[in-house]
């Protein structure tokens, strides 16, 4: 089974974005970046099916120079090569220049499967996935729990709905998944991880002319408050104190 | 025209639907509303009661049940019918499955879980937020876009009614059952769900910051000494230290306690989401910068370690 993983290099979850001097996007020049964490279960979901029905885990990414990255941290986790779209401009990208970029990339590979994380802690587009999936002529299937690949040219998988509602889907391959997070338990690099990863191939790909965004970000901002909150502040002791009076005499929430 | 894609289960309208014809009427101009699916014309008819200008039901017996080949087929029909400026949908899981394809298909772009939108034709923007709900963006799209809207963003409660019904028009579609490559099968919810937090009276959740599944006894113990149910946000669940029926957001629970109580909670919108309804948001925080205290009513930054065993003290009879 040829397994395709996209993944995305974002900036870590702890750093708290700055505007830049434009409005249009943040000083990523001062971020750390990590693996975006619904990826990382989309790998790991990659990687199972490879343990179990043989084959190879390929890990794709369409961005900057820095996102070399987390596809290394990718092959240290078991990814046997990787893909990388390389431009600039697709750190700001939106999911239809994502989606136009990693499938030229990845259109003559063959992949049986193709799976990525539900949506990245960056943008959120919640998009890219099936995006992909409409520019590879690949059907997709959206926010899945559970991966049965055990039939021959067809998988089928449970899909996550609303309000504690799931549901089985069958597709046939080759197809497009995203993973919800909590699908299975991530694994880390190990050390032999670790060293085997620096002699695998990442393959680096110029991003297509025609990957363009559909959207500009105009104007970037710290969203207005919409609630008064009262900060309470003082020793733990005293905010506990004063936090239980309120809750008792103010909002009269509790007895 | 704003065209909006409604979403409809055995005839009833979830509420993320009613507002996206909210956004669409604040939005201005005229609006259209299609609706598919089996039992369609019963969703159709609350619709009319709107102040729209038609409600179109799309028949075709290969959208009886949702899939995501039979939905971008039907409504790539009616959209290019219909020409609309913007189409609407609400950012639910079913729109989060199709509107990706479909915007493809049209070559339309897509916005997703917008807040709100501003101005009028080439100065029309889409307001979403960005950077786990800590940053805000204007984003216009180019051309006619699908733009979806967060569950709650705006309120269904404060939807126009027409003076009279709108007409509601059936518009027969072909979409040929054997291009749909996905399978669905039925529905189905799992064990019965052990705790009902949509029925809870105060709640106390616990997020990353509570580091340690052993620490969640600590949790445990303020929501005893409070009357609460215990809840989660996703992480804690997606790890195992507390079972699923206990999360809340997005993907879980949506709650609308008197008293909601965040322990160690960031604030990620999928949270937020499910919980900014509560009455009374306290939020217990080190980061004085989580989105959580933008919907707190109280807020106290400190080690949630030494205040709640503070709580505690105080609370005890």
């Amino acid at each position: 089974m040829k397994i395709a993983v996209c993944i995305k290099q974002v900036p870590a979850r702890d750093w708290q974005p700055r505007v830049n001097d434009e409005r249009t996007w943040v000083r990523d020049q001062d971020a750390s970046f990590e693996l975006n964490e619904p990826d990382a279960y989309a790998l790991e979901e990659g990687l199972r099916l490879k343990e179990k029905h043989g084959g190879d885990v390929v890990v794709c990414s369409a961005g900057p120079a820095r996102v070399a990255q987390a596809l290394r941290e990718a092959l240290a986790r078991g990814a046997d090569r990787a893909i990388h779209v390389e431009d600039d401009s697709l750190a700001r990208a939106d999911a239809f220049a994502i989606g136009g970029a990693l499938a030229s990339a990845m259109k003559d590979e063959q992949f049986d499967v193709v799976l990525t994380g539900l949506q990245s802690d960056d943008q959120g587009f919640a998009q890219t996935g099936v995006v992909l999936a409409a520019m590879l002529g690949m059907p997709s299937a959206t926010i899945i729990m559970e991966v049965d690949a055990s039939q021959a040219g067809a998988v089928r998988v449970k899909r996550e709905l609303e309000g504690g509602w799931f549901q089985f889907v069958t597709l046939p391959l080759p197809a497009v998944l995203t993973i919800q997070s909590g699908i299975n338990q991530l694994r880390y690099a190990t050390l032999k991880g670790i060293m085997a990863a620096k002699k695998k191939e990442i393959r680096k790909v110029a991003a297509p002319a025609d990957a363009v965004s559909r959207q500009t970000i105009v104007s970037l901002y710290v969203p207005e408050k919409t609630k008064k909150t009262e900060m309470i502040g003082g020793s733990a002791a005293e905010a506990a104190k004063e936090l239980v009076r309120r809750l008792r005499d103010e909002a009269r929430v509790i007895s | 025209m704003i065209l909006v894609i409604a979403e409809q289960q055995n005839g009833v309208l979830n509420r993320a639907s009613i507002e996206a014809v909210v956004a669409a009427q604040q939005a201005g101009g005229t609006i259209k509303v299609a609706v598919a699916g089996a039992h369609a014309a019963a969703a159709a008819a609350t619709l009319a009661e709107a102040a729209v200008a038609e409600v179109i039901v799309l028949q075709a017996a290969a959208l009886d049940t949702y899939t995501l080949d039979g939905y971008v087929a039907g409504l790539a029909h009616v959209i290019a019918a219909e020409k609309p400026e913007h189409v609407f949908l609400p950012h639910t899981y079913q729109t989060r499955d199709f509107a990706p394809a479909l915007a493809v298909k049209l070559g339309m772009a897509l916005v997703t879980d917008c807040i709100a939108t501003r101005g009028q034709g080439s100065a029309f923007v889409a307001v979403r937020p960005m950077f786990q709900g800590k940053l805000c963006a204007d984003v216009a799209p180019v051309g006619a876009a699908l733009i979806t809207f967060q569950i709650g963003a705006v309120r269904a409660d404060a939807l126009a009614r027409g003076a009279a019904a709108a007409p509601v028009r059936e518009a027969a579609i072909s979409v040929d059952a054997g291009t749909i490559r996905q399978k669905p099968e039925a529905p189905f919810r799992e064990a019965k769900a052990a705790v009902d937090l949509t029925q809870a009276e105060r709640i106390v959740s616990v997020g990353r910051g509570i580091k340690d599944q052993e620490k969640i006894e600590l949790a445990r113990q303020l929501a005893a000494a409070l009357g609460a149910e215990l809840g989660a946000s996703r992480p804690i669940c997606d790890a195992g230290w507390l079972p699923m029926d206990r999360q809340v957001g997005s993907s879980g629970q949506t709650v609308a306690p008197k008293l909601y109580l965040a322990l160690g909670i960031s604030g990620a919108i999928q949270h937020l989401v499910g919980m900014k309804g509560a009455r009374t948001i306290v939020a217990i925080n080190k980061d004085a910068e989580a989105p959580i205290f933008e919907v707190a009513d109280y807020g106290i930054v400190a080690d949630l370690f030494e205040v709640v065993p503070a709580m505690l003290k105080e609370l005890q009879p």
